[in-house]
């Protein structure tokens, strides 16, 4: 047995999401499965992997060699794993070895070798090698001036695309469609790339996209997992692409040819483990491009992965220790072998989920930057199925589009829609194939959904029509709506014609094998061939929360699958019903059945009664979740501590503020508004500033803090209906603290208080927040009475987060969460209490648990969370803190002292102490005589400049906050957060500790 | 109009038929797994009088072209699938597959859950079934002895080079050939039935073609071949390997329900590296009767360790269950012809296993 230390790839941010979670969990488990000691560093806490029952010591440290390397002198490990920690991972990797840690201590990097990671990586060592193989790729420069981009483009012709060396996710880069533009983009790349190179590329776009995922082992066996097709031709970030499995449009002859070209690649690269290759194919011809290798496991490869059944990450684990493709089982058949590839009888396609329905007024276009903060997949057995169910998993509004050509040539988020919208009026499918170069084969595809819309809206109900509605994936409510009938009227017609939901199975072999798997899906096209699971115990539906969005993250998928292995534990038998192909809850080894379908009430029922389901489970699946209880409720479905009722009184603000009055407990002063006149009545009794807030979003979605009527009048033209009622709350000022708690109805548990750094009127998404507490005792006493009294008048099951803002001695309630929140997590790793197991052993009524029992926690460190910006995606927008939550992900460190674990926090960044020109301060009232004393325009160029602090709201600040974060500067805007920079500064030599660890002997869950 | 397809264990399945299909038409019917590489299967002899089920759904996206037949014609005599994708996108497409089947009067139904025949198929083995407008079938003997039916009438030679190979033909696919043209080889196709012309065409070396079918069907002419194959470099593939086997004293048997499509691991004993191969037959060589032969296994199947290759002990014959000419399916297995011209090139002393 031997000690490996594995690299998690941190906070989620655009560009790296849960997949590395997913992939990371598979990794440690395959470890261990083998005998070996995990040792793992990953400062993301929301996450499955930093859990003791995945990894056997978890360090939520900073992801930087000095932190690592004082991590190495600890543990001593023998090896090192950073093949499943994404970009993130891979590049400290090659740090490692390049500042001589590896040597020094011994370490052996399992998987792919580093030189073949640099060989990969490196624009330049690609492209020699690509030539070696004869593999074409488009014609490129290196250049370091914009004269040599200009004489390029001159040569090539334009579009030329930017690609700056040595950044992540395409930062800084971009297209030039014109000489016009030419200089500020090759600017802004050379800027933006810290060797001051920029690789210019002939662009290739309107080209095919398409993608292999491929294994090799260390005797040179080498595999093709799967390839995926890009609907957005090649200009679009595959990130941002919408993805088909297995490609649609190639003949058996481009597969093969791209097939051969990706294993020739890989090959040669001399992978062991996982690597993904981009190819672009000529439309009209056989010439293809290889556009890059990821020598690493990847979000693709998680795509692959749920996409075909076949574990990448794990076989990647395994085969870096050592084995080879052919002694490795295919764990879906059970007695075929790991070499081999997976045969698909269905079709998958990938939807991104943009941020664009929080953030309208951003910039929405398209291009070789990612935007997407997560995406869904769904599986049908025909496109038209698979298209229609990975929107309904969106869990958004179908957005309405104007402008709709603007969206096509650009193209942006809208585009799916707009060319949508544009074949319901008419438009030829060619012309829109002409503007976008997108395959005829998949706009045929929305035809097709065009026309069965328009059938239902003219012809009637009748069976052959409404069979292909549903073989499309249309659901009957939808149907009813276009039909100009009620849902009740399609469901009699559905059961008077025999058109059922059936379940099938996803076996990696097209059914050439008996396979004995828990992947399901549904479709109309075909028989049922899945049982409902047999077992003594009872069955348990837990629902999950879909695609990673701002404020819904990997958090509520850490949850789901605690909940599951509760339940587990329990006897229960637990079927997961989830569409996010990132996650740990959608691999079909979590439960003991996965149905990988959209999260709709319609679908959920289908699976209720095919199940015959005891208890479902909306508590750990966030908002998405949350919002179905009321229609589940309606539909008769048994749901475990959620109450249509009780959830009306916590969201009506009326019925809650009368609530908390009954109970003498103290609110901000509100009023509901079921429409614009009524809200803009009530401003009037109110000074403002005012927080306006619609009902039922996520993350402070169109939260907005107004000054003034106008504001006020701004913010409501930007709302729509089912956003009313909107809530007015006078803003207090004061601090924020929250709570996440277990409750049994007479009993609440109550780990600490979380304590925002950042004032009240920040989200507390974005908010950076010590736990446990530094409050004095009288506060947390009335903290603790206040919530007991909420959770017993509701007589409230399972877990419940909820908001305070305090002011001087006195402590208002700000809002009830009645779910799983973010902090659950933290709450839990850092108190070191199984906050969702005891939560579900309440809800199945456990009779071998006590609440009231519980020991008190123990706390041995201080954990200090923080909230991390994907400013880098979204250059336009300003990152000012307010109630709309903009932060992607989360990061956590722990420390003996708040200072120490603000130290590491903020480990990244220099000493103002030490670096002069490292800080501008814009901050009123506020002289910091450490900090540059340069002028604005002059400090944003130096290359020291690294942190920039502006608290103000106007125009000049937003303006410059904007002008830092595109030029890749951290912006801080709040005095709170710039006041614990500096704390944090004072601790200079913080020491890494790990997670505490099983105090609980018998209570964790497995 | 709803039509049936009938297995011969009792199971039927609904579908919806093309014109094409007037009488119940009867045939093996068989699934093939690959998700590209309709056009090539329909064209391969070694699916003469099958029926074939395609497990993916979506079938004729791409459409029909000029380059990728196998064959001169359509061999399967019938087709099954969920979709027939009527307007198809490829450049290189010149007609939809839809109009391609009806066009050469090769009947064929869509809207059949394919995972459910194929597991029907998978269940009871390969058998017999039949395409028909009613609900029910009398099943009546198979037609058999296909080779005879695919091979062709007399020689044949093709391109121009240093190396004249016999390609004696049992129904061979065209990717053999242009595999071998490919590498300025000079073949001259030979039909199995005539294979004593070998010693007037005088070829530096033979590949015995695939063929669909038993192989134990070229049985009367064995003695003739196991004589052209004492004397020259020989390579079997598919039929061709099966036949090598019989000829040298070795087995043949039916497989359950065959192996067919692109994703079949082949591992080879003298590397150690396993490869994807594209597949498709039937009939395997019976491992323990290799035991009296001049023969032993270079290649097996990760999966159900059934043979995949040979090697003869005078290190001049070798042979492949599966197809390294690929179409359909990977070309991770094409290395295996340079190694044959590498192998008559050097006069066969290279010692392979």
């Amino acid at each position: 047995m031997s000690k490996v230390l594995v690299i998690g790839s941190g906070p989620i941010m655009i560009g790296q999401a849960a997949e590395f979670d997913y992939s990371g969990t598979q990794g440690c488990l395959a470890l261990k499965e083998e005998g070996h000691e995990v040792i793992l560093v990953n400062n993301n806490p929301a996450t499955i992997m930093t859990d003791y029952d995945v990894a056997d010591k978890v360090y939520c440290e900073p992801l930087t060699v000095k932190s690592l390397e004082k991590i190495i002198a600890v543990e001593r490990p023998d090896s090192l794993l950073a093949g499943l920690g994404g970009q993130t991972a891979l590049n400290l990797a090659v740090e490692l070895e390049k500042e001589e840690v590896l040597k020094k201590y011994d370490l052996t990097l399992l998987g792919t070798g580093i030189s073949s990671i640099m060989q990969g990586e490196d624009r330049e060592l690609f492209r020699a090698l690509m030539n070696d193989l004869d593999q074409p790729v488009p014609e490129s420069e290196v250049i370091t001036t914009i004269e040599q981009a200009r004489a390029f483009a001159a040569e090539v012709g334009y579009p030329i695309i930017s690609r700056p060396a040595y950044t992540l996710g395409g930062r800084g880069g971009g297209i030039v469609h014109k000489e016009e533009d030419l200089e500020e983009l090759i600017a802004t790349g050379l800027k933006a790339s810290p060797i001051h190179q920029v690789i210019v590329e002939k662009s290739i776009a309107g080209f095919k996209e398409i993608e292999y995922e491929i294994m090799r082992d260390h005797k040179g066996t080498c595999i093709s997992v799967c390839n995926m097709e890009n609907f957005d031709p090649v200009g679009v970030h595959t990130g941002d692409s919408i993805v088909v499995a297995p490609s649609q449009s190639l003949t058996d002859d481009d597969y093969q040819m791209l097939r051969s070209a990706s294993l020739k690649i890989v090959s040669a690269l001399e992978v062991i483990g996982g690597c993904n290759v981009q190819l672009a194919l000529d439309p009209v011809s056989k010439q293809y491009y290889v556009i890059e290798v990821n020598p690493r496991v990847s979000r693709s490869s998680a795509l692959a992965s749920k996409a075909t059944g076949y574990p990448i990450a794990k076989m990647a684990a395994k085969i870096a220790l050592g084995y080879t493709l052919d002694e490795l089982e295919n764990p879906l058949t059970g007695y075929t072998y790991a070499s081999f590839e997976p045969a698909l009888d269905y079709v998958v396609v990938k939807f991104p989920r943009w941020p664009f329905d929080k953030f309208p007024q951003a910039d929405r276009s398209l291009g070789t930057k990612m935007r997407a903060t997560g995406e869904v997949m769904a599986i049908d057995r025909t496109m038209e199925g698979a298209f229609q169910k990975a929107i309904q998993s969106l869990d958004t509004k179908v957005p309405e589009v104007t402008n709709h050509w603007y969206h096509l040539h650009q193209p942006t988020d809208l585009r799916f829609f707009a060319i949508y919208d544009l074949l319901k009026k008419g438009t030829a499918v060619e012309k829109i194939h002409a503007e976008t170069q997108i395959d005829p084969l998949f706009l045929q595809v929305i035809s097709h959904l065009v026309e069965t819309e328009q059938a239902l809206e003219t012809e009637g109900l009748s069976q052959p029509l409404l069979h292909q509605a549903k073989v499309y994936g249309f659901l009957d409510d939808h149907i009813a709506e276009l039909a100009g009938c009620t849902t009740a009227d399609v469901e009699q017609a559905r059961k008077n014609y025999d058109i059922q939901r059936s379940f099938k199975l996803v076996d990696t072999c097209a059914a050439e094998f008996e396979a004995a798997t828990n992947y399901v899906y549904s479709t109309f096209a075909g028989l049922n061939e899945i049982e409902p699971l047999s077992g003594d115990g009872k069955k348990a539906l837990i629902l999950g929360s879909g695609p990673i969005r701002i404020g819904q993250g990997v958090e509520f998928d850490y949850s789901a699958v605690k909940a599951i292995e509760s339940l587990q534990k329990q006897g229960w038998t637990t079927i997961m019903i989830n569409n996010n192909p990132e996650t740990v809850s959608t691999d079909y080894e979590t439960a003991d059945r996965l149905y990988f379908e959209p999260i709709q009430k319609e679908i959920i029922a289908s699976i209720v009664e095919h199940e015959n389901i005891d208890l479902v489970f909306p508590q750990f699946g966030g908002q998405t979740a949350i919002n179905l209880a009321e229609d589940l409720e309606k539909a008769g479905i048994p749901l475990a501590g959620v109450r249509a009722d009780v959830l009306d009184a916590l969201e009506d603000r009326d019925k809650f503020y009368a609530a908390l009055k009954k109970l003498d407990i103290p609110h901000v002063a509100g009023t509901t508004c079921h429409s614009k006149k009524e809200a803009l009545q009530a401003a009037d009794s109110y000074t403002f500033p005012l927080l306006c807030r619609p009902s039922y979003v996520i993350g402070g979605q169109g939260m907005v803090i107004v000054q003034d009527k106008q504001e006020l009048e701004g913010a409501l033209a930007e709302s729509d209906e089912r956003h009313y009622p909107i809530v007015l709350d006078s803003l207090l000022q004061g601090a924020e603290v929250e709570v996440d708690l277990v409750s049994d109805g007479q009993t609440v548990y109550l780990p600490d208080i979380i304590e925002h750094i950042e004032p009240g009127g920040v989200h507390s998404g974005d908010s950076m927040a010590v736990f446990p507490s530094t409050l004095g005792d009288a506060l947390k006493q009335k903290i603790y009475t206040y919530s007991e009294k909420i959770a017993a008048e509701f007589t409230y099951s399972g877990l419940m987060n909820i908001q305070f803002l305090i002011q001087k001695d006195d402590v208002y309630v700000l809002e009830v969460n009645p779910r799983a929140s973010r902090t659950v997590p933290i709450v839990s790793k850092v108190a070191d209490i199984p906050m969702v197991d005891w939560a579900v052993r309440i809800l199945i009524d456990d009779p071998a648990f006590s609440l009231s029992r519980q020991p008190a926690p123990v706390f041995q460190e201080t954990a200090v969370k923080y909230p991390l910006f994907s400013s880098y995606a979204m250059t336009d927008l300003d990152h000012k803190l307010g109630p709309n939550m903009k932060s992607t992900g989360e990061g956590m460190c722990l420390g003996t002292t708040v200072e120490e674990a603000l130290a590491k926090v903020f480990a990244h960044l220099p000493d103002l102490y030490d670096v002069k020109e490292a800080c501008l301060v814009d901050l009123e009232g506020k002289h910091v005589p450490e900090a540059s004393d340069l002028p604005f325009e002059e400090w944003i160029t130096k290359e020291d400049a690294a942190i920039y602090v502006n608290d103000q709201s106007n125009e000049e600040a937003e303006k410059r906050r904007i002008t830092a974060v595109k030029n890749g500067l951290t912006v801080m805007s709040e005095a709170s957060t710039f006041e614990a920079y500096l704390k944090g500064l004072a601790c200079k030599d913080p020491v890494p500790v790990p997670l505490p660890q099983q105090s609980h002997e018998g209570v964790k869950s497995l | 109009m709803e039509s049936y397809l009938h297995l011969q264990d009792g199971r039927t399945f609904k579908g919806k038929a093309s014109s094409t299909l007037q009488e119940p038409m009867q045939g093996e019917v068989v699934f093939f797994t690959g998700m590209t590489g309709y056009q090539e299967v329909l064209t391969d002899p070694s699916y003469k009088d099958q029926i074939v089920v395609f497990t993916y759904p979506l079938i004729g996206n791409y459409g029909i072209n000029d380059a990728d037949e196998e064959s001169r014609e359509i061999q399967v005599s019938g087709v099954v699938m969920y979709q027939c994708t009527q307007q198809p996108s490829h450049f290189q497409s010149t007609q939809s597959l839809g109009a391609y089947l009806e066009g050469q009067q090769v009947p064929y139904l869509t809207g059949v859950d394919t995972r459910e025949v194929t597991k029907a198929i998978r269940a009871h083995g390969t058998q017999q079934a039949a395409m028909s407008h009613q609900d029910h079938h009398d099943f009546s003997k198979p037609s058999e002895q296909q080779i005879f039916a695919v091979q062709g009438e007399a020689v044949e030679t093709y391109g121009e080079g240093d190396l004249h190979v016999g390609l004696i033909d049992f129904g061979w696919k065209k990717s053999i050939l242009q595999s071998l043209l490919k590498r300025h080889v000079k073949v001259s196709v030979i039909p199995f039935t005539q294979v004593e012309e070998v010693h007037t065409v005088k070829p530096d070396a033979l590949i015995l073609s695939n063929g669909p079918g038993d192989p134990k069907d070229a049985l009367p002419k064995i003695d003739q071949i196991k004589a052209v194959l004492d004397e020259y470099p020989s390579f079997g593939i598919c039929m061709g390997h099966q036949v090598i086997a019989l000829a040298y004293g070795a087995d043949t048997e039916k497989l359950p329900f065959g192996h067919r499509g692109a994703n079949h691991p082949v591992k080879d004993a003298v590397t150690g590296k396993v490869f994807l191969t594209s597949q498709n037959h039937n009939y395997v060589v019976k491992k323990e009767s290799l035991s009296h032969t001049p023969l032993t296994e270079r290649f097996s199947n990760v999966n159900d360790r059934s043979i995949e290759g040979l090697m003869h002990h005078s290190g001049q014959l070798m042979s492949a269950q599966f197809h390294p000419e690929a179409h359909p399916g990977p070309h991770d297995a094409e290395w295996l012809f340079d190694d044959f011209i590498g192998l008559v090139s050097s006069k066969g002393v290279k010692e392979h296993v």
